[in-house]
């Protein structure tokens, strides 16, 4: 954790922009070449080309998505986060960004290795598995939560690997990875004034963004 | 077919808009063609700083008839669902050429071209083996010859799709945009094996004449409607043969007839075979599936695909048909890897449609909507208007 930020109330520039995604463009730096890893129809690289100069690319599982992507003159790719990224060099990008993906993917851990392979920085949101409503539902009914946020039953959910906002500072520890910055956000994308206070965001914050860089 | 098919259009009797190179081009089996013949059509304007131009490259029986009707056949251009006012890639907007390729038979230099020592006699096989990177060379200087320092960009599917990454290998710094559509880096065993098959039953037309069947003023039709149902097979699936044929018997067939055509499928192979015979060369069909069968990109860059993109600032957008198993979709995700590893700006889409291979020629929405946004978004990079 670095500087403390002042809290600005988040801005819906783009009326069609994911919340979180104004957050994540937030933290990007212009004119930088940036990677965005499951970028659905391409909003964020659209967003981010159209008002801060980068070259983005996206790469998108969803074979539906990336044609709408495409045909709307966005770069875009189908692939895959855990087997695409080993193909780009070192060093491509100054971000590569995963957004609300990273619960989906496979292996989560050398997907994050990858991303800090290819990129000087990673920029990371995902839902919060430690929010208050999601504690509270598994502890009072003793059942899997089902949330705004958490809305998939458990046998047919994508999000095969959830974790807590404090889960994942531990993980950039073991890793090695420095926060630059981070943030938790309820899910229209308020962010939630918890900064100092990790446990606090843990509690109420329906979803994080990170931004991280590999310690050298 | 039937013995003695005449070709009653030759191709030589039609005037092919061409531009010739007595500078001749040196080949990359060694051999100098002594003069250089490219056909080609163009269709559009050419903006004043000349950067809207749009190289469209053939694949292996197209020519450069892309948006017209065909001088010989009198059917429609072959990608004029595609190329046009207003269509995907708009010649209202865009300046397309096409070429006929080096080797074939629609007014490039090519086996049917008289040579150049005796004008009385024509090539035939005597015509050089060409590579791929031969057909880019041509078009090349075709492209200098017009005026052009830089493409906006070059597209092309299948074989036109090997011209298009030969391009952007060759000449990376002439190409702001490359369109490989159902294509592949090398030609594969199988792929090879298909075209032995065609020239096999070219050679063993006795109607060949060992490639002077000029001479005779006969054409090995049987041989090359062969080799053009063989490779009909494969430009389609399994699937579409199956809604388009099942197994339907022709009206009147029986089924215990060995020797009569009994199936659907098998009237409709022999009219393809029939009708193709009537406008391609045998020799430009030998010299043609060669070069395709010579093409791997990787391997003249060192074994390293990756290496034929080096530093390369060109926007490539790879598209594949997920029913086209002569030139796979893995085989479009492994020129995608290798523009990965070369840090390129790539869009890669695969669309569904049982078509097979055939589909980058046919009516599929998804692609031609891709097409349209992938040019739209490089116009604006490119500053185009």
């Amino acid at each position: 954790m670095t500087t403390a930020e002042p809290l600005a109330p988040v801005r819906l520039l783009a009326k069609n922009l994911r919340v979180d995604l104004e957050l994540i463009a937030g933290m990007i730096a212009p004119e930088t070449r940036v990677l965005d890893i499951g970028c659905g129809e391409g909003a964020l690289i659209a967003h981010l080309f159209h008002t801060k100069a980068c070259d983005a690319r996206g790469i998108e599982i969803d074979m539906k998505l990336v044609t709408q992507a495409v045909a709307h003159g966005l770069p875009v790719m189908q692939g895959d986060a855990d087997s695409d990224l080993a193909h780009y060099p070192d060093g491509a990008f100054d971000y590569v960004v995963l957004s609300r993906t990273l619960q989906a993917v496979g292996r989560p851990r050398e997907v994050l290795r990858q991303m800090l392979r290819i990129g000087a920085r990673a920029v990371v949101s995902f839902p919060n598995f430690g929010h208050w409503l999601v504690r509270w539902q598994l502890l009072a009914r003793g059942r899997m939560p089902m949330t705004p946020t958490w809305d998939r039953m458990w046998y047919e959910t994508p999000n095969i690997h959830p974790c807590t906002i404090r889960d994942f500072f531990d993980l950039c520890h073991g890793e090695g990875y420095a926060v630059e910055r981070w943030l938790a956000a309820d899910d229209a994308g308020r962010r939630a004034p918890w900064r100092r206070a990790p446990w606090l965001a843990n509690l109420f914050g329906e979803q994080a963004v990170f931004l991280l860089r590999a310690r050298r | 077919m039937h013995d003695g098919v005449k070709q009653v259009l030759t191709p030589q009797a039609i005037a092919h808009q061409h531009v010739v190179f007595e500078d001749g081009l040196t080949l990359d089996s060694g051999v100098t063609l002594p003069r250089l013949v490219v056909a080609y059509r163009t269709y559009g304007t050419l903006n004043a700083a000349r950067g809207n131009a749009i190289l469209v490259c053939h694949a292996l029986t197209g020519d450069q008839y892309v948006a017209e009707r065909h001088p010989l056949t009198g059917k429609p251009g072959w990608w004029e669902m595609l190329v046009g006012p207003g269509k995907p890639v708009d010649t209202e907007r865009y300046f397309v050429i096409s070429a006929n390729v080096l080797g074939g038979c629609m007014g490039s230099s090519g086996p049917r071209s008289p040579r150049d020592d005796d004008e009385t006699q024509l090539w035939g096989t005597d015509f050089p083996a060409v590579t791929i990177r031969d057909m880019v060379r041509a078009q090349a200087r075709l492209i200098t010859h017009l005026g052009i320092a830089r493409l906006f960009a070059v597209i092309g599917g299948s074989m036109g799709g090997m011209q298009v990454l030969e391009w952007a290998a060759t000449y990376p710094e002439q190409v702001f945009a490359a369109i490989p559509i159902a294509t592949a880096a090398y030609h594969s065993a199988q792929n090879i094996a298909f075209n032995e098959v065609g020239r096999q039953a070219i050679f063993a037309d006795p109607d060949w004449e060992g490639g002077r069947y000029w001479q005779s003023g006969r054409v090995p039709a049987r041989g090359l409607a062969v080799a053009r149902m063989v490779a009909h097979i494969t430009y389609l699936s399994e699937q579409a043969l199956t809604r388009k044929f099942g197994r339907r018997l022709r009206a009147g067939a029986s089924v215990l007839g060995p020797y009569s055509d009994v199936f659907e499928v098998e009237s409709y192979l022999q009219y393809q075979g029939s009708s193709f015979v009537r406008r391609f060369d045998a020799n430009a069909y030998l010299v043609i599936t060669r070069a395709m069968d010579y093409f791997d990109l990787a391997a003249d860059h060192g074994g390293d695909l990756a290496q034929a993109f080096a530093g390369t600032k060109t926007r490539f957008c790879l598209v594949s048909f997920s029913s086209d198993w002569l030139f796979p979709t893995s085989e479009s995700r492994a020129i995608v890897r290798a523009l990965n590893r070369a840090a390129a700006n790539v869009s890669f889409v695969e669309i569904e449609t049982d078509k097979g291979h055939d589909a980058f020629l046919l009516d599929e929405p998804d692609f031609h909507r891709t097409l349209r946004g992938f040019l739209d978004g490089c116009a604006q990079h490119a500053g185009l208007s």
